[in-house]
């Protein structure tokens, strides 16, 4: 019947994905509470909750307001901390994907980065290292490592000296000029950039005439940021000449083809997996569809075609 | 958890801004009183997180009694909806009671919008021998809901009111004097089980609202602190027993 098989394959990186979809590290815990719901193994890899040197709570509650087509959140980086995510929660993750994962990671200083890449480093489960330096919501580190060309550098050549696996730092849209930062990290060695996280937003209560969340601000995610991400995946993805991983905003198959027509190599999936929990399995099982509507024969063609 | 879609049965007022509504659909996944639903509405990003009043097998399908009060958007969206309806639903979700500490002589408190999980709560309890005594405390009486539910159970159902208007005048703590109990069960604002967990005499379950992204577990927007560590209300929680408890804020 002249049936065309779809090839949904790309490679980021130097490593193979059965298609370009990553739920995005923040909205996908480690993997295990999803694959109670379905079998994860559909999905390109995913970007774990974002792991630090040390433990962490977070900020105070509440940590999440809803706008218009997205949403606002300042959990602050919870998590177990390296050692807890290496013992415990990667050997869960083991039982249930069978795939490289990427393993993110933030710090507050650019030694502690640089010991959780080395730690996980040594894990074989870990495909690549996402390099977080663009969390909005803690202070004196996260954004602060992003939102200069010179520290984001820093921090992506001391974590290249301790890892051979590839490293992707993770941008902030929250800065004037994105483009000089994601080349001073390709200068100092990334092997790609993903891009963007939350925007820095805010609601307030009329209420109580006080701003919703407890840290004030917080990350803006959600459809409503989709088209400021596009953007900026086109600037990026035009300016440097390693692989741009898009995320803001993504909620379709639809989304995700434009994205890697934006210049995207595999694009992240956030806060549409909170609302959806099977998001990211619907968009996997719907891109088909949209790669014969627009006539699409095999993803990897189309990136950066726009 | 399972997400499924749900038929509007009924949607009615109880008092000048509490509903009740009840959904057909398949809620199977629900496993304990105390739980709660997450439902997708038009026009807003994130669901509405909405604790079980009851669920009933009825053979073909489930009927699920949601109570609830209006606050917001999505609630005011809610109250506007009418049989027939379709929901988007996400069921089953966190903890619920642990029915095995109850012994014979639970007592059940709650507090406005915190008193519908007990509902089922009391129906399971009775099921397994218990006799609950309730309390239901409210502001004033043209706010009281759910009181003829619990005494159709059998229950010995105490009403209090701020005002006097009703029942016994003043807090649930109140009516929790001078009562014998061999467990307790509690839902309602956090003043509330503050003051019921200094009261109490026994040991005791208390379910917690907090403002939630997923409801499900994946995105921290609702952890706490615990003595035995960070909990998620939405996941581990909503309900946390009384020796767990910490009450930082």
């Amino acid at each position: 019947m002249g049936e065309i098989m779809r090839n949904t394959k790309v490679t980021l990186c130097g490593i193979e994905m059965d298609n370009p979809i990553i739920p995005a590290s923040g909205t996908f815990g480690f993997g295990y509470e999803f694959a109670e719901l379905y079998d994860i193994n559909c999905l390109g890899t995913f970007s774990f909750k974002g792991t630090t040197k040390d433990p962490r709570f977070g900020n105070p509650t509440p940590r999440i307001a809803e706008c218009y087509a997205g949403m606002i959140n300042a959990v602050g980086l919870q998590n177990p901390g390296v050692d807890k995510v290496i013992s415990d929660e990667l050997p869960k993750l083991a039982k249930c994907f069978h795939k490289p994962v990427m393993a993110n990671v933030s710090g507050f200083a650019v030694e502690d980065y640089a010991y959780t890449c080395e730690r996980l480093d040594k894990e074989e489960q870990v495909g690549w290292l996402e390099v977080n330096v663009s969390c909005p919501n803690v202070h004196g580190g996260g954004m602060s490592f992003g939102t200069s060309p010179e520290a984001a550098a820093e921090v992506t050549a001391a974590v290249k000296r301790v890892t051979s696996k590839p490293v992707i730092i993770k941008l902030s849209p929250n800065v004037t000029d994105i483009v000089s930062i994601a080349k001073a990290c390709e200068a100092a060695g990334a092997d790609g950039i993903s891009l963007i996280n939350t925007m820095l937003g805010m609601r307030i209560n009329l209420n109580t005439r006080k701003p919703v969340i407890a840290n004030k601000m917080g990350g803006f995610s959600g459809p409503a940021i989709f088209p400021v991400a596009v953007r900026m995946v086109y600037q990026v993805a035009h300016a440097v000449s390693i692989p741009v991983v898009g995320m803001g905003g993504v909620s379709t198959a639809e989304d995700v083809v434009e994205m890697m027509l934006a210049g995207a190599t595999a694009v992240e999936v956030g806060a549409a997996n909170l609302v959806n929990p099977f998001a990211c399995r619907d968009i996997v099982a719907d891109l088909p569809r949209v790669m014969e509507k627009y006539r699409i024969e095999s993803l990897s063609e189309i990136i950066g075609q726009a | 958890m399972k997400q499924g879609i749900f038929t509007i049965q009924s949607n009615e007022a109880l008092t000048s801004t509490v509903y009740k509504m009840v959904l057909v659909g398949d809620a199977s996944a629900i496993t304990s009183s105390g739980q709660f639903v997450n439902i997708l509405l038009d026009g807003l990003f994130l669901r509405r997180p909405i604790s079980v009043n009851d669920c009933r097998d009825r053979g073909h399908g489930h009927e699920l009694t949601l109570i609830y009060k209006v606050v917001g958007k999505g609630t005011e969206k809610m109250a506007a909806m009418s049989a027939g309806g379709k929901l988007d639903v996400l069921i089953g979700l966190g903890n619920g009671y642990d029915l095995t500490p109850a012994g014979d002589r639970p007592l059940l408190i709650g507090g406005g919008v915190g008193v519908p999980p007990l509902y089922m709560l009391a129906k399971k309890l009775i099921e397994q021998g218990a006799v609950p005594t309730v309390i239901l405390g409210f502001n004033t009486k043209d706010e009281i809901f759910c009181e003829e539910d619990f005494k159709a159970l059998g229950c010995r159902t105490l009403v209090t009111t701020v005002d006097g208007s009703y029942g016994v005048k003043g807090f649930v703590t109140n009516a929790m004097e001078g009562l014998d109990y061999t467990y307790f069960y509690t839902c309602g604002p956090e003043p509330m089980l503050k003051a019921v967990y200094r009261a109490s005499t026994t040991s005791g379950q208390f379910s917690f609202e907090e403002r939630m992204g997923c409801g499900f577990g994946a995105c921290m927007g609702c952890s706490c602190k615990t003595v035995t560590g960070y909990k998620r209300i939405c996941k581990e929680g909503p309900v946390l027993v009384k020796e767990e408890i910490l009450w930082e804020k």
